[in-house]
């Protein structure tokens, strides 16, 4: 047998060396404290997305699902020492199937969920939550960004876990109104959604002292931009002086295409550009690194904020059955829509549910491709309660009654 | 005249004392992949030497001779000569060696390895791995108790402290504390272990024999949001009278009755304080200020920060050495 330090060399990993081991000592789980496994769904509605332009890798099939598998497997390494267990079944829903009945299919399986993540568009996510099947489940928002769903479209026992777009366009004018940037071209592109996002992105800037001088559409179907961008984005991009171009476009359209093609010499800010998110492969500060590794070695790719929003669903509802040592699920969901329950997220802050409409508060990044630009919130913009709450609906915006608010 | 003769003798001899007293702050530069010294008889960096990547646990070995480095990105822990700052050994430490402790007996180093939620145990005099032992992810701060029977390992995102028996190596009990545990200290009797929660922003002192949370202490700055107020590293006095608990981001270090656990002031400090140690005279306390890139001195009787030392970027831990008397350093040379 060779010796530890002969096997060993610098960088080499543990695998290579496993050898002189006295005791492998495993925590054994008492028995008695074992309990019934909490039972969590991952339910998904997949959505058409237009073909790449500029040969990005597409979205992954698996997004958000893997953040939730992430989520149980380090719930679990936790649970086992109190004795608690989390299991995890999912079911895809392709565009036009029938999310409702996969519900079902996931309610009659084994350990009954009762909390069940949905990484769904906002109607999906409404009929879920007034479907009667549901009454007594806790579902856990990881895709739908709309910011009604934390107003007056808001659902008792409906928590979001992924940031608003009131919350997004909070981050990204902060920053801006911090660097002095605060006058904005807005240009949107045609679908519903990029009308709710540059919607928010006005409030945004109405809150924070910025100023959008100029609005303009851009629909890039049926031209190609690839011949055409040049000379159609200066046209675009004409108007009275501003110090940032903002653009939306969700569905990633033109918006890639935009930068360095603007009129004048300006930053793109907005759904591409200098983007506001919950999570991004450029994020490493508080043990995010940490994170972004284990996710790395389970997926094979990089997280994206829907596999952080999958992450932290399945998270908090561990955290919440470990401090509680219960495996009951009201007690968890009793738990988790508690004011007081703070769960962590690798953002450097303790992250709670808002009490008013269910939305988790939690810091945001700005981010390029390439870095960490700043995160929010930006030093500066304070509150009565806490820093976080400057972003998104606060208490007196929201028109969510559903939380007794 | 003749009365101020004794004055003088005895101030002559403070001051031919202050060389032979002078102890050594070895910093690690997280980012610089160094180690900076500091005299602390002038509190003025006297070398900085190259160690492994992403320095951060540092502890110095019972006689002194050897500086023990996790260095993080090298997979790596690095057994230092202190004098001369060179490699003398790598010993085996599991991957991503974040903190750790050695044992009483001078030679058991408990390692925590941040990424795959072990705590390895190697004998520093032979190399060997005597175990590795599950605990909870991200392990992270590490401590031995002072009869050396039980080890503890911290883990962050399970939020627990995970105590070992270190007669047969296995883990034996856990014991929840708040979210993000980051370090773990024993106090000098061994009847309690102090542990810091980060985010959670509470120091838990446990009660060693029934590994019950004896008391929560929470923390509350002026002017300074409670989020912000983030307990990291912790250090306790030889007497049993003061606890100090860095505070990260709030960019202070607290101080605290450490048998009435109430907490008596803050010291503001550099930016992002890490790690605190107390010097082998009791009179001084320094701090690791991550993000402003230097060490903070504070004076313990009066508690006041007295110096601003700058290190590396990003300085993480911090470990002390007695100077060795001078007729040793120079036989050492």
């Amino acid at each position: 047998m060779r010796t530890a330090t002969e096997a060993w060399g610098r960088g080499r990993r543990l695998a290579r060396w496993s050898v002189g081991f006295l005791a492998a000592g495993l925590l054994a789980t008492p028995a008695a404290l074992a309990a019934d496994p909490v039972g969590v769904a991952y339910l998904e509605r997949r959505i058409e997305r237009p073909n790449p332009l500029n040969n990005e890798d597409p979205v992954p099939a698996d997004e958000g699902l893997k953040g939730a598998e992430l989520g149980l497997r380090d719930s679990n390494a936790t649970g086992r020492f109190v004795g608690l267990s989390l299991t995890l079944a999912s079911r895809v829903v392709e565009p036009g199937g029938d999310i409702r009945a996969a519900l079902a299919e996931l309610l009659a399986g084994k350990d009954r969920p009762r909390f069940v993540v949905v990484n769904a568009p906002a109607a999906d996510l409404l009929a879920l939550a007034d479907a009667p099947e549901a009454k007594d489940l806790v579902l856990l928002n990881a895709g739908a960004t709309d910011t009604a769903l934390r107003d007056v479209e808001c659902r008792k026992r409906v928590l979001h876990v992924i940031p608003s777009r009131a919350m997004l366009t909070d981050a990204l004018v902060q920053l801006l109104v911090f660097k002095r940037w605060t006058r904005i071209l807005l240009v949107s592109g045609p679908d519903k959604a990029d009308g709710l996002y540059a919607d928010s992105l006005k409030r945004s800037a109405r809150k924070f002292g910025a100023r959008v001088v100029a609005e303009t559409k851009f629909d890039a179907r049926g031209a190609d931009l690839r011949d055409s961008a040049l000379r159609e984005f200066a046209l675009a991009t004409r108007g009275p002086e501003h110090d940032v171009v903002a653009v939306a476009d969700e569905a990633g359209e033109f918006g890639t295409n935009l930068v360095y093609n603007t009129e004048s010499p300006r930053p793109v800010v907005g759904t591409q550009g200098l983007s506001p998110a919950a999570w991004g492969r450029a994020v490493e500060a508080w043990a995010a690194a940490q994170l972004q590794q284990r996710f790395r070695k389970l997926a094979g790719r990089t997280m994206g904020p829907v596999d952080w929003a999958g992450w932290m669903a399945v998270h908090a509802v561990g955290e919440a059955a470990v401090k509680l040592k219960s495996a009951d699920p009201a007690a968890i969901a009793k738990l988790m829509l508690d004011p007081a329950f703070e769960v962590g997220g690798f953002k450097g802050r303790a992250l709670s549910f808002r009490a008013w409409n269910g939305q988790l508060r939690q810091p945001l990044y700005l981010l390029w491709p390439g870095a960490v630009v700043g995160t929010a919130p930006v030093e500066g913009f304070l509150h009565r309660a806490t820093e976080l709450d400057t972003l998104g609906l606060d208490r007196p915006e929201s028109a969510c009654k559903a939380f007794g608010g | 005249m003749t009365r101020g003769l004794p004055a003088l003798a005895a101030l002559m001899a403070l001051l031919g004392a202050v060389p032979a007293r002078a102890a050594e702050i070895y910093v690690t530069n997280e980012r610089d992949n160094t180690v900076s010294v500091i005299d602390t008889g002038t509190y003025a960096v006297t070398r900085t030497f190259p160690v492994g990547r992403r320095p951060r646990g540092v502890v110095f070995s019972k006689d002194g001779t050897r500086l023990f480095v996790c260095a993080s990105d090298s997979d790596s822990v690095q057994v230092i000569d202190p004098d001369s700052g060179k490699l003398l050994a790598d010993l085996p430490s599991g991957e991503d060696p974040e903190q750790f402790a050695l044992a009483p007996d001078g030679r058991t180093l408990f390692i925590a390895n941040e990424n795959n939620a072990t705590t390895t145990v190697v004998d520093v005099d032979s190399k060997h791995v005597k175990a590795q032992i599950d605990v909870g992810i991200e392990p992270e701060g590490m401590a031995v108790s002072p009869d050396g029977r039980i080890a503890v390992t911290t883990s962050e995102t399970t939020n627990m402290v995970h105590w070992i028996d270190v007669a047969t190596l296995t883990a034996i009990d856990a014991t929840q504390v708040d979210q993000r545990p980051r370090h773990a200290e024993f106090s000098k009797d061994g009847k309690t272990l102090w542990v810091s929660s980060e985010i959670g922003g509470t120091v838990a002192v446990i009660d060693v024999a029934t590994r019950k949370v004896e008391k929560t202490i929470s923390f509350e700055i002026k002017g300074v949001a409670s989020d912000r107020i983030q307990p990291v590293g912790i250090s306790l006095t030889d007497d049993g009278r003061l606890a100090f608990v860095a505070l990260g981001p709030s960019d202070r270090v607290a101080v605290v009755d450490a048998r009435t656990f109430e907490v008596k002031s803050y010291i503001l400090v550099g930016r992002r304080v890490w790690h605190i140690a107390i010097t082998p005279e009791q009179d001084r306390l320094v701090t690791t200020n991550g993000v402003s890139g230097d060490v903070t001195v504070i004076d313990v009787p009066s508690l006041k920060a007295i110096k601003t030392v700058k290190v590396g970027r990003f300085p993480w831990g911090a470990a002390i050495r007695p100077a060795p008397a001078r007729g040793e350093a120079a036989a050492g040379k």
